[in-house]
């Protein structure tokens, strides 16, 4: 087993191939047989999602345990471990999913996707994009906002940053940070942010007909009201790869607007309602 | 060759995200605004650019971008085994009420705000 994991360690991008190729096979598998081969993607992120579950899982048990001394990537953080003490060896043998799916080849990837695109639909639709990108920020602190008051919150500032970290999990931090507030708040707001980009990738496909998110216009408006970078990718990536451009075009400019006007304009504003 | 397709997605994400570091910075924040964005329209400029001239990407180039873009999918399933799940679960029913809100309202306004786009 510690050759293995070893080795895991050690060809971890190899390593992130394989599990990666095997969940999505799975994912993909799934939907076949339930008649929604459509769903395959879908599918495959709903199962990365538990795979991500069952990491942290695990995780927070070597984090009990002191083996880890942080949590929050999912598989990526469990290790194996051997030995105790000073002997302690650490194997990251699920490092590569944190390099194949992490920031840097998620926006690269993102990146290619404009590849073949008609830059006259992204013309047509970019006003909207725009005024989606507004409403999203706003839907966003007003709920987050709005459900921290149904629970007992009352201090304005740690409103503003539950409302902040509910527009994606960086604002949140950001926000907290400019008004001191305490840290179990902030934490609340990045989990707030995750869940709506979990949500985001689950809910997506499951409305998208509803909704008619099937063309590039509606992308780029679902990229401004989502904004999260891995929702908007993950979500866009379930219903139709085609659109991913689209709303990733977007989003990119969601987080920078949300760090420029949420501890400034809205937190104002707020101000005015709540004292 | 195949990595020269690379190279240019490479290149425009370089410049793409040094343009929206520039911009955060002018806006007073220490972080990148619309840096993905910036190299997309790089990326699609050079298309542009080559359908004008009707020039055309060697086809092992372009197999290169085609590379990337077929990773994809498989990024963003490694993206999500990537994510905090366990912790967005754990932490009570404000962070999960207020981020499945997030989703669902705002999403129900798309085919209003499509109104807006011109035909």
């Amino acid at each position: 087993m510690t050759i293995f994991a070893k080795m895991a360690s050690g060809y971890g991008l190899v390593g992130s191939f394989i599990l990666t190729a095997v969940v999505t096979f799975l994912g993909y598998k799934i939907a076949e047989l339930i008649g929604q081969k459509r769903m395959g993607s879908a599918f495959a992120i709903l199962l990365a999602l538990v795979v991500a579950y069952i990491g942290g899982v695990i995780a927070h048990k070597q984090l009990d345990a002191g083996v880890l001394t942080s949590a929050s990537k999912g598989i990526t953080d469990v290790v194996y471990a051997v030995g105790s003490g000073d002997s302690l060896k650490k194997y990251a043998i699920f490092g590569g999913i944190g390099i194949l799916g992490g920031g840097m080849m998620r926006d690269f990837a993102i990146i290619s996707t404009a590849w073949g695109i008609d830059p006259k639909n992204l013309v047509k639709a970019g006003l909207a994009g725009i005024v989606a990108l507004a409403l999203g920020l706003l839907f966003s602190f007003v709920i987050g906002v709005v459900v921290g008051l149904v629970f007992g919150y009352r201090d304005v500032y740690e409103l503003a940053t539950i409302g902040a970290g509910v527009q994606t999990f960086v604002v949140g931090p950001v926000t907290g940070a400019a008004f001191g507030v305490s840290s179990d708040v902030v934490a609340l707001s990045i989990a707030a942010g995750a869940v709506k980009s979990i949500a985001a990738m689950i809910i997506a496909p499951l409305i998208a007909k509803k909704i008619k998110l099937d063309n590039p216009t509606a992308a780029m408006i679902f990229g401004g009201l989502i904004g999260s970078t891995s929702g908007t990718a993950g979500g866009l990536a379930a219903v139709d790869s085609k659109l991913v451009p689209y709303g990733a075009m977007v989003a990119t400019f969601y987080t920078g607007l949300g760090c420029l006007l949420t501890p400034t304009v809205f937190t104002a504003a707020l101000r005015l309602f709540i004292h | 060759m195949g990595i020269y397709g690379l190279g240019i997605i490479g290149a425009c994400m370089f410049a793409g995200c040094y343009l929206g570091n520039l911009l955060g910075a002018a806006l007073g924040l220490n972080s990148d605004v619309g840096g993905v964005g910036f190299a997309m329209v790089f990326f699609i400029l050079i298309q542009v650019y080559l359908a004008k001239t009707g020039k055309k990407l060697n086809p092992k180039t372009e197999g290169g971008i085609e590379f990337i873009s077929a990773l994809y999918i498989p990024v963003v399933v490694a993206m999500s085994m990537n994510q905090d799940v366990y912790s967005a679960v754990a932490s009570g029913l404000v962070p999960i009420i207020s981020g499945i809100l997030a989703v669902i309202i705002p999403l129900l306004t798309i085919p209003l705000i499509s109104k807006l786009a011109k035909d």
